[in-house]
């Protein structure tokens, strides 16, 4: 692999820079009086059961360090559960327990144990707003731990794999899966070591994998081609992607969905600043696909089409066609 | 339309910017470089008189006009005179008045300090061309001859001017010459002569007087010149050879046939010497003492007319949006990461007092040192404010022990770790606590290291003399500072860490 690329062959690409993403979609399409609705995890998650999308049950809400107390009545009976913090970015501050040992303490997805009093001290620190933005005081959420599809058994290790979509004014431009790894300690989260499969949009089967910013055919943990699984559900997912849009009127969109076993596609959380590894999973670069939307749209005139429409807005033409078009059109 | 807006906005910032500059460079001479000097000279005029009775008037024509050199100060030893100067068309004089003298000799003394600003031109308007004087016959007829035999050699108005003085002073006059002069004619004498000569071509032009400037000359006397106006401007000549320009120094005091800058009034024995001395004035001050005698606006809004001590505090101050460019310049256009945006700036701010070295080498240890104490606290499970302010002692408690440690081993640099901002380096030990935590050791060191890389850039800026000196100077260069931040609030290039981060994209299939 060579050390570096040129400028000029990255805007070939159409690879969207930091910058980009900042100056050109993001301020552009997210205006910021709606960030609060993704930014906290209890107002997506009451938007998106308003609307009829599916996400994992809340089990309950702890906003005060005196509600600490209570903790342990609020998970009276249950051995799986997921602690978040609202307003956590970036993965931080999640804690999966799977389970619980005889002598009450929580077992973490990872397998490590956690006993009681550590599980409330880390929600003390959620309140205190260690994992928030800023620093600010937070509110910790405790909710359904998914029973996770096998889909992705064979390339994930431990943790919740889940499905990250990139939606552009409310049409699905990038997926990626998002699959644990021992390193990066069940976490779901491209910083923190995990494998970025790109997925074929029109086909929902996944392509070869970034890990660590570096390209992996195998998963490093359980050695299976990362390449070639199909996603269940995968047109039910575009739509619930593209409907995102309109709950949240965000234009640049990160869309992160969970296959649960039993419920299909779940919304996990919704994300207006993300990350731009997406492209390296996929090979490809962001910015021609969100041309191509553009042009798609204006198409449309004013009337813009309902979610299932938008949702498969490179049906026609296919994807890789309009990309190109829109590059050609570009130059 | 909004792409326009701002590329306006950006010019017109850096015009603005950029004239302001000029003009304090150029029109008031504002020096660029920092503690520059520039060579002045104070000049002492003494009057001596001898009052004949009476009340006694002195007045001292005094330098107006001084093409090469910009007044920087003046002032006058009047000894119990009353003083009054005024102004009006030819010249500036000072006009010493006393009722009842004391008996001898009086001298009063004026003293002028003036520095070389470079412009020796005299643009003034033409006056019209010269009234012919009224020769007497013979001699009316001997100019003519005189003048037509010029006239016939010559160009224009200059080269008119060089060849007439030039005949003037010939060592064996012909006789035209011969006719107005004498052989012991004395310079003065020879210099009006020529005047009234270039006024019968109508050419304007005057005697002026004055001397060279040069390092103790002590009782110097004043030497006449001559200047012709070749319409656009006054053209200084060298009465006996005909040579244009003055001598090198040569400042010009009074204009006119007079003999000498004094008149007196019931008082004989009137004499004027002048005495030299050259001194070094400190450039910035001269510009502003110059700026200051010829009313120009801007000095008085100028910071170095506040108290020294806010003056040091502006110094700093204003180098705090280079700073800030500097951040955004290795944050966007490079992708360098750090903790905090401005942190690095802070840093950067408390490297000045430790240099930057001993800088570096204390931060990186109350950094590692507070880390690991950090991790201890950790396991004692502590509510996040409260290990915060812990954090916070902790470093206090770290930089008295590393402050007296060096002491004791008789390293002078370490005793500047008290102007460390303790709540900066807190916080910055608390976030790469969490950072090492969630995105491992090689993050954190990515970007502990990354802030330091910053805040030496930043400290080798704000260290710098001469930009401190420039920005301090010139405050409205802040404005392109300005520009240059907005310009690059629009930049969507890439980052130069991307041209590293995609280097996946560089040999795989399309």
């Amino acid at each position: 692999m060579a050390f570096w690329i040129s400028p000029a062959e990255l805007r070939r690409r159409g690879i969207v820079g930091m910058n980009m993403r900042n100056g050109s979609y993001i301020a552009e399409h997210n205006p910021r009086h709606r960030y609060p609705l993704v930014d906290n995890k209890l107002i997506t998650k009451s938007l998106a059961q308003n609307a009829g999308v599916a996400v994992p049950e809340l089990y309950g809400v702890v906003r005060t360090h005196h509600g600490i107390r209570e903790l342990g009545g609020l998970l009276e009976g249950r051995d799986s559960f997921v602690v978040k913090p609202v307003q956590g970015s970036g993965g931080n501050g999640i804690v999966v327990l799977d389970g619980r040992f005889d002598n009450g303490s929580y077992r973490r997805a990872n397998g490590r144990r956690m006993r009681p009093e550590e599980l409330e001290h880390h929600v003390s620190n959620i309140l205190a707003g260690a994992y928030s933005l800023g620093g600010q005081p937070d509110v910790a959420m405790i909710e359904q731990r998914v029973e996770f599809s096998h889909a992705f058994r064979d390339i994930s290790y431990q943790g919740v794999p889940d499905i990250r979509i990139i939606v552009y004014r409310g049409c699905p431009a990038m997926a990626m899966v998002r699959l644990p790894t021992r390193q990066s300690d069940g976490k779901a989260n491209l910083h923190q070591g995990a494998i970025g499969a790109g997925v074929d949009l029109e086909t929902g089967i996944t392509t070869e994998g970034v890990w660590l910013n570096r390209r992996v055919h195998q998963h490093p943990d359980t050695s299976c081609s990362v390449a070639g699984h199909a996603i269940p559900h995968w047109e039910e997912q575009l739509r619930l992607a593209a409907r995102c849009h309109d709950l949240t009127g965000l234009g640049y969109l990160g869309v992160d969905l969970i296959l649960d076993r039993q419920h299909g596609p779940l919304l996990l959380e919704l994300n207006a600043r993300p990350g731009l590894a997406i492209q390296i999973a996929n090979e490809a670069g962001l910015r021609w696909r969100l041309r191509a939307i553009d042009r798609w749209l204006e198409a449309h005139g004013d009337a813009t089409p309902p979610a299932e429409v938008r949702a498969r807005w490179f049906a026609r033409a296919g994807l890789e066609t309009l990309a190109q078009a829109a590059a050609r059109d570009a130059a | 339309m909004k792409r326009f807006h701002l590329s306006l906005l950006v010019l017109l910032l850096l015009a603005v910017a950029g004239g302001i500059f000029l003009y304090k460079t150029q029109v008031l001479q504002f020096p660029v470089q920092p503690a520059s000097e520039v060579e002045t000279w104070t000049v002492e005029a003494s009057v001596d008189f001898t009052p004949t009775g009476g009340s006694v008037k002195a007045a001292l024509r005094l330098p107006d006009s001084t093409p090469g050199f910009a007044i920087l100060d003046e002032s006058f030893i009047s000894r119990g005179y009353g003083l009054s100067t005024e102004a009006n068309g030819d010249g500036r004089k000072a006009i010493w008045t006393q009722r009842r003298p004391g008996d001898g000799p009086q001298t009063l003394y004026y003293r002028l300090q003036v520095v070389p600003d470079g412009n020796g031109q005299q643009n003034e308007e033409y006056p019209g061309a010269a009234d012919r004087p009224d020769f007497d016959p013979p001699l009316a007829a001997a100019a003519d001859a005189l003048l037509e035999s010029v006239r016939s050699r010559s160009a224009d108005i200059d080269s008119f001017s060089t060849l007439l003085v030039q005949e003037v002073n010939r060592s064996e006059p012909n006789e035209n010459v011969a006719a107005f002069l004498t052989r012991t004619a004395t310079p003065l004498e020879r210099t009006r002569l020529i005047v009234d000569l270039l006024a019968g071509a109508r050419i304007p032009a005057r005697v002026v007087h004055g001397f060279s400037l040069a390092d103790r000359g002590q009782r110097q006397e004043a030497i006449p010149w001559l200047q012709y106006h070749n319409t656009r401007q006054w053209v200084p000549l060298d009465p006996a050879t005909g040579e244009r320009g003055f001598p090198p120094n040569f400042l010009v005091w009074w204009t006119g046939d007079a003999p000498s800058p004094l008149e007196l009034d019931r008082a004989r024995g009137g004499n004027v010497s002048w005495a030299i001395s050259r001194s070094h004035l400190d450039a910035m001050s001269a510009a502003s003492l110059a700026a200051t005698q010829q009313r120009y606006g801007i000095p008085g809004l100028s910071l170095l007319d506040l108290p020294v001590e806010t003056q040091n505090t502006y110094r700093i101050l204003l180098l705090l949006p280079l700073g800030a460019l500097l951040i955004v310049f290795l944050r966007n256009l490079v992708g360098v990461r750090t903790f905090g945006t401005f942190m690095p700036v802070l840093m950067a701010l408390s490297f000045r007092e430790t240099e930057l070295f001993n800088g570096v080498v204390m931060f990186t240890l109350v950094v590692a040192l507070g880390l690991a104490l950090r991790f201890y606290l950790e396991h004692l499970k502590l509510l996040l404010v409260p290990r915060l302010a812990a954090v916070v002692t902790i470093v206090v408690a770290l930089m008295a022990a590393l402050t007296v440690l060096s002491h004791q081993l008789g390293i002078q640099a370490g005793l500047s770790l008290g102007l460390f901002p303790i709540v900066v380096l807190a916080m910055t030990i608390e976030r790469m606590s969490i950072v090492w935590e969630e995105h491992g050791a090689a993050d954190a060191i990515q970007q502990g290291l990354g802030s330091l890389v910053v805040a030496a850039a930043c400290y080798l800026v704000l260290v710098n003399r001469q930009i401190e000196h420039l920005f301090f100077v010139f405050p409205e260069l802040i404005l392109a500072v300005l520009a240059l931040l907005l310009a690059m609030g629009r930049y969507t290039g890439y980052r130069a860490s991307e041209l590293i981060r995609f280097r996946a994209f560089a040999r795989s299939k399309d």
